[in-house]
């Protein structure tokens, strides 16, 4: 149900960068609320290339205190985050 | 330093393998020992050994035998203290007709039989055949420097100190170890005792082993020196610090013993500074060093190394490791070690080695093993960060307490965020055998995503945490949280990797023997009764070293951070203009030949590395890992070509009897 909500155009994006550069194309058992760290999908440097890819992509910046596993650890609760962000520019 | 080989029937109704057999065994490491060759057969058994002189120069050909000729021996290595041994022995009445380590061995072996091997000092692989008794006996050094592989095949014992001399026994199966492999990409390497073929193994390092017939019986000699807490010295540190100086000085002295010049490695770092400076003070003014240098600032210490050349006016040489240099060798690398590598930092080794060879030097001291012994490695302090974290994990001040230690890490806000989730990995766990390195081994099992399903399916069920446990010695448990994650860096990572893939192999594939100051196992048994307090104090690592080296080296040198050794990876590999590398081995038709690896995802893992993406250690880690997986399949399995170049046998002793 999530995901089918969650199925937006950032969605898929966001989707796609992680099952093409962390998972090489699989996305095996990968879902919304998988948490990104704990299940070994990224690691620390990782994390770094998604912050990259997301300010690059969306035309955000992401500020170091926003830099927190509620907004960054799962892709829904990075979709939320964006949204969010997006909605108070 | 040399190669040897040989075979024993295991039943009485087998013939012993060839002659003929038994010479391309020798004749495929020439690499090892190109100066001379020689070989030994009876009905039940062969020896066959080739030369690079150090020590005897004229008369030292091997098999060496016993004065009655009924032990004959191969040997690859040196036993430094075989001058004190050989006098000893003299007294007691036995009579030597070389001036060779390999011949003093043989004796002490007639007095002490498989104990022996306590006595010496030094880096040695040898076998021992008893013609009467029909017994052959193996030995390996404690560490593991020098290499003896075995296998059983046709019932017959066969071993030899490289792979490819086993594999070229007629009709020998080649095959891969898929649970090698499943390690290789879990620890860098190789378990103990395993290799990444199926059916071929290594003699463990600091053991030994008895072939009688059928029966085989391996015999530990020595273990890693780490000792618990009560069995450590509590001793002033001043007098620990002359000792160790003491210790390593003498260390440094039998190593230089050899009729040959001995050079010495230098990257300006701390240990090989630290060795430069002691050989030039007490040995040698003139010795030459070699040190490898890169175009990449990252990865380059050639400023170092220049200043250590100046503050001791040596000659030091240095080669450059280019980016074209590292992927054109890689090839001829994997053939030399003989399994894949994670990393491409053994290239420039080989490269290195070139130089040394081209200088006509056959022996160089290095530095290897100081930062495993005296607490070096960044995992060291990470643990005991991690440790101290563990504690109490939600505490913000225990968090800038490590931020202050580790300055060059939390440079940026971002990375801090993702260093704290690093060090705050698995804290609950602090009695995990693996507290120190299941964070780092977990992240390298990230590069197993690239398996095929066949291969996957192949290592379903393994575990190879499970079978590293497995093989901890019963005390490991009373070791602090340092000498645990010293234990296993040493097991697993100095003596399969380090000392092997970017030592031994590396060196020998240009016929240069290397020496290692540092690994004198009276140093080791006393550094290990040293409290974990004195090496890393604080977080300043190796500090007791420095403490012994601080007189001779410039301020730079003892202050600067530590700066791992490593080499690039995805940019010399992938390169927009030569693309010979990626053709030969990562084309979708290449993967599906081995089947070692799913094609879709390793073409997703090369767009990201030419999209400019791909920076982080694990795609470096899976790329070189593929790479020379695919390799090794094509040297070994699929098109196995050895060289095998022409060569006089100097000794041949054929005692087969007739008919």
């Amino acid at each position: 149900m999530l995901l089918r909500k969650l199925g937006t155009h950032m969605f898929d994006q966001i989707w796609h960068f992680i099952v093409s550069n962390f998972l090489f194309g699989d996305a095996g058992e990968l879902k919304a609320c998988t948490p990104l760290l704990e299940s070994g999908i990224i690691d620390s440097t990782g994390f770094l290339e998604i912050i990259e890819f997301l300010e690059s992509t969306f035309a955000i910046t992401i500020q170091d205190h926003e830099l927190l596993p509620q907004n960054l650890n799962t892709i829904e609760n990075i979709v939320r985050f964006i949204e969010h962000k997006k909605g108070r520019e | 330093m040399c190669g040897l080989a040989g075979f024993v029937s295991l039943s009485n109704n087998t013939r012993a393998a060839g002659l003929s057999t038994l010479m391309t065994m020798v004749r495929s490491m020439q690499h090892r020992g190109p100066d001379e060759s020689g070989v030994y057969i009876d009905d039940r058994a062969g020896l066959g050994h080739c030369r690079l002189s150090i020590v005897g120069l004229l008369g030292g050909g091997q098999p060496i035998h016993d004065e009655t000729k009924t032990l004959w021996i191969v040997f690859n290595g040196e036993i430094y203290n075989h001058f004190e041994i050989r006098s000893q022995l003299i007294l007691r009445g036995h009579r030597f007709y070389t001036n060779t380590d390999s011949e003093v061995i043989i004796h002490l072996f007639q007095e002490k039989g498989e104990k022996c091997v306590e006595d010496f000092n030094g880096q040695f692989s040898f076998a021992i055949w008893d013609s009467i008794k029909e017994k052959l006996f193996l030995a390996r050094d404690r560490l593991g420097v020098r290499p003896m592989h075995y296998s059983v095949y046709n019932d017959t014992f066969f071993f030899a100190s490289e792979i490819k001399a086993i594999f070229t026994v007629p009709g020998f199966p080649r095959e891969m170890e898929e649970t090698s492999l499943d390690q290789v990409f879990t620890f860098w390497t190789t378990l103990p005792g395993g290799t990444v073929f199926k059916n071929v193994f290594e003699l463990l390092p600091g053991h030994t082993l008895y072939v009688n017939h059928g029966l085989k019986k391996q015999t530990k000699y020595w273990d890693i020196p780490l000792y618990p807490r009560e069995a450590r010295y509590d001793f002033p540190l001043p007098r620990m610090i002359d000792d160790i100086r003491e210790l390593l000085i003498d260390s440094i002295k039998i190593r230089l013993r050899a009729d040959v010049d001995v050079g010495a490695y230098l990257s300006g770092g701390l240990d090989s500074s630290g060795i430069a400076a002691m050989v030039v003070r007490h040995f040698n003014t003139n010795v030459k060093t070699y040190g490898i240098t890169f175009s990449d600032s990252r990865f380059d210490e050639r400023m170092y190394q220049r200043l250590m050349a100046t503050s001791l006016s040596i000659n030091h040489s240095e080669t450059e490791a280019t980016n074209n240099k590292i992927r054109v060798n890689f090839g001829r690398v994997v053939w030399h070690v003989e399994k894949p590598l994670l990393r491409t930092a053994p290239i420039p080794l080989y490269l290195l080695s070139q130089q040394v060879h081209a200088d006509n030097i056959k022996v160089v001291l290095t530095g290897e093993g100081a930062d495993e012994f005296f607490g070096g490695y960044d995992i060291f302090r990470e643990t005991l960060a991690r440790h101290f974290l563990a504690k109490k994990p939600c505490s913000g001040l225990r968090y800038r307490a490590i931020e202050e230690l580790y300055p060059e890490i939390f440079d940026s806000q971002r990375a801090r965020h993702s260093m704290h989730a690093f060090f705050s990995q698995g804290l609950t766990d602090i009695g995990h055998p693996f507290f120190s390195h299941l964070p780092r081994w977990k992240a390298v099992c990230r590069t197993k995503a690239f398996f095929s399903s066949d291969l996957k399916n192949a290592v379903q069920g393994y575990d190879g945490f499970d079978d590293c446990k497995s093989r901890l010695p019963p005390d490991f448990g009373n070791l602090d949280i340092v000498g645990k994650a010293q234990y296993l860096e040493i097991m697993i990572f100095l003596s399969n990797y380090l000392l092997s893939s970017q030592g031994d192999r590396v060196a020998m594939g240009n016929s240069v023997e290397i020496r290692f100051p540092y690994l004198d196992h009276r140093l080791l048994e006393y550094v290990g009764h040293v409290p974990t307090h004195w090496k890393i104090l604080g977080l300043d690592e190796k500090h007791i070293l420095k403490s012994v080296l601080s007189r001779l080296l410039p301020p730079q040198i003892v202050q600067r951070r530590k700066q791992a050794y490593r080499a690039p990876v995805q940019n010399c590999l992938i390169d927009k203009f030569d693309t010979a590398f990626t053709e030969s081995y990562l084309t979708e038709k290449k993967l599906k030949e081995t089947g070692l690896f799913d094609p879709a995802k390793v073409a997703f893992l090369l767009d990201k590395i030419r999209s400019g993406n791909a920076g982080s250690e694990t795609d470096g880690m899976a790329l070189s890992g593929i790479a020379s997986s695919q390799m090794v399949h094509e040297l070994f399995i699929a098109d196995f070509r050895p060289d095998l170049p022409d060569c006089e046998f100097a000794i041949l002793e054929d005692h087969r009897s007739k008919g």
